[in-house]
């Protein structure tokens, strides 16, 4: 999939495929081409070159029963001031055949004591609450969820998190963008870094860059100084420090966390990026955006 | 609940039923929200009230031959046309490009709700809030004021379509000229004014007959001038048609005028309509 905006090649032959029933999470810092990949997904944005499907149709053509199977919650907005939770959620039901029962969906968004509040007294994350009850309410298939928990706090976080589950728990498959590598790393069966419009890197959170990238680090220091050695066999080479120092001085033992794993990848580090793809995906295919012509 | 088996998809609501929901809901929003209510909805019967009674001080009145004709209800149709246009262009220039600024049109855009069905609600609001508005006028009009309210019906059938082309074609012309604005702040700055410049020219303030012509001239491009002529059509007695351009209330080109604006608001607007902003891709 390709666009370019002017000079700017936006998105830059990336390919993607979600598996039905998923939850991936794209990440990538800013202008890597994320809310322009997921808008091209929703039908928002034409593309200039590639094939996408997603649910079997071409975005850019699809219709009504198309958008009536998927559910978007775009970056933040701020529509909608005057009307109540209650209303809008009734109101966007209407929209679509087959919806939940509003009442059911404002319960599960956690919106039942704010039911009659207008949308423009709400908390940030309250807000963002309704943005998704007016999202699944038509009972999609497939969820777009454009940096949902951005400006958040923790609690609201975590409360945002667990709705998101329960989706999955629905048998929806979600398509995430996020800046936060722990929102990634807690609801993503699959991350996928997107840097200047190519993806780098894809795989469970856990695997995301292989396994050069997910070398433990033994660091400890003697009269020569820091000394720092990577390795797959951490104990291994403990047990040989043990040998030589017996208790030794400074020890520790890193695992690279995401957010390393994830920094490199994207280059914001000098470490040696390591892309590689891991991990077969057998599952049906409902979005399969793949690069033309590169 | 996914109980039914190999059941077809449900149909998807029609783009009718859906244009009655958002006509309801568009309804309901309109009284919520303040500035409208008072610049859209309260000023032509605010204005009514305050250039009947200072104008209309010690029984002041404009006399035709021997008829007198009150101020009250010389400035009536004036202000039944700018209630029209208020309600339907300045209410939609204005509110879809806040809409547009804010991210709801393009809301609306990811959901199945069709655009016809959008645009029938947006329609079907200006239709109920500027019914309402207009037999408030009326009513304030008749008793407070003393108008006297037209009793042939062939007033009253002038009165309708006037009032139905006016709509349409200020609804129109409204969400054609919503894309004018390069910001939804920056709305209520852009189209107030040429609504006021409009009200100024086309004999609401003052009589239409005492405009230097020139100002007559370009206010006959537009379709309030036309929209007062024809009200004036209804409520002042026939004698008043001499003050006329012509000496005739000139009904055929008030329909014409209309009708041009309202191909022309139609072409445009399709042509300008956009559900997201213009620095968003």
């Amino acid at each position: 999939m390709r666009k370019a905006y002017g000079e700017k090649q936006a998105v830059d032959g990336l390919d993607l495929v979600v598996g039905r029933g998923e939850i991936v999470a794209v990440l990538g810092p800013n202008g890597a081409g994320k809310t322009t990949t997921v808008e091209i997904l929703e039908g928002f944005r034409s593309r200039d070159g590639g094939d996408v499907r997603v649910l079997g149709e071409d975005p850019a053509r699809a219709g009504r029963a198309w958008r009536s199977r998927i559910g978007v919650v775009l970056q933040g907005t701020n529509d909608l001031a005057e009307a109540t939770v209650g209303e809008l959620v009734h109101h966007f039901a209407t929209y679509y055949p087959g919806a939940r029962d509003a009442d059911e969906v404002i319960d599960l968004v956690g919106l039942r004591e704010k039911v009659r509040t207008r949308a423009r007294q709400l908390s940030g994350g309250q807000r963002r609450r309704l943005d998704v009850a007016l999202g699944i309410v038509g009972r999609p298939e497939l969820v777009f969820l454009d940096e949902p928990t951005t400006g958040f706090d923790p609690q609201a976080r975590r409360s945002f998190w667990d709705l998101v589950t329960n989706l999955r728990e629905d048998g929806a498959t979600v398509l995430l963008t996020t800046h936060y590598l722990e929102e990634a790393e807690h609801l993503a069966d699959r991350v996928v870094v997107v840097r200047d419009g190519q993806v780098v890197a894809e795989g469970p959170p856990a695997t995301l860059g292989g396994r050069t990238a997910r070398q433990a680090v033994v660091r400890w220091h003697d009269e020569h100084g820091e000394h720092e050695q990577r390795t797959d066999t951490p104990t291994e080479v403990v047990g040989e420090l043990g040998a030589r120092y017996g208790e030794v001085p400074g020890l520790q033992v890193l695992r690279p966390t995401l957010e390393d794993v994830y920094l490199s990848l994207i280059g914001a580090d000098e470490k040696p990026a390591v892309p590689t793809t891991s991990d077969e995906h057998d599952n049906e295919p409902t979005t399969t955006p793949t690069g033309a012509g590169r | 609940m996914t109980a039914t088996t190999e059941a077809r998809p449900p149909a998807l609501p029609s783009t009718l039923r859906l244009g009655y929901e958002r006509t309801r809901y568009e309804a309901r929003l309109f009284f919520r929200e303040r500035d409208a209510v008072i610049f859209i909805f309260a000023y032509p019967i605010i204005m009514l009230a305050i250039f009947a009674t200072v104008f209309g001080q010690d029984d002041a009145a404009i006399e035709i031959g021997d008829t007198t004709i009150p101020f009250a209800q010389y400035f009536l149709p004036g202000m039944v046309a700018t209630g029209v246009m208020l309600s339907s262009f300045q209410n939609l220039a204005i509110s879809i490009a806040v809409e547009r600024d804010e991210g709801g049109l393009k809301r609306l855009r990811a959901t199945p709700l069709p655009p016809a069905s959008y645009f029938v609600g947006k329609v079907g609001q200006v239709l109920v809030t500027s019914l309402v508005q207009t037999a408030l006028l009326l009513a304030v009009a008749a008793l407070a004021f003393d108008v006297p309210m037209p009793s042939d019906a062939q007033s009253w059938l002038t009165l309708t379509w006037v009032f139905l082309l006016g709509t349409a074609t200020g609804a129109v012309c409204g969400v054609g000229f919503s894309s004018l604005p390069r910001s939804g702040r920056s709305a209520s700055a852009v189209i107030t004014p040429i609504v006021l410049v409009l009200q100024f020219i086309s004999g609401v303030f003052f009589q239409f007959d005492q405009l230097p012509s020139w100002m007559q001239q370009i206010a006959s491009v537009f379709p309030l001038k036309w929209m007062a002529q024809g009200m004036r059509s209804v409520f002042l007695p026939s004698e008043a048609e001499a003050l006329e351009t012509g000496g005739s209330w000139q009904h055929a080109a008030t329909a014409a005028v209309l009708i041009a604006w309202l191909v022309v608001g139609l072409v445009v607007g399709v042509r300008t309509f956009r559900w997201r902003r213009r620095d968003d891709g």
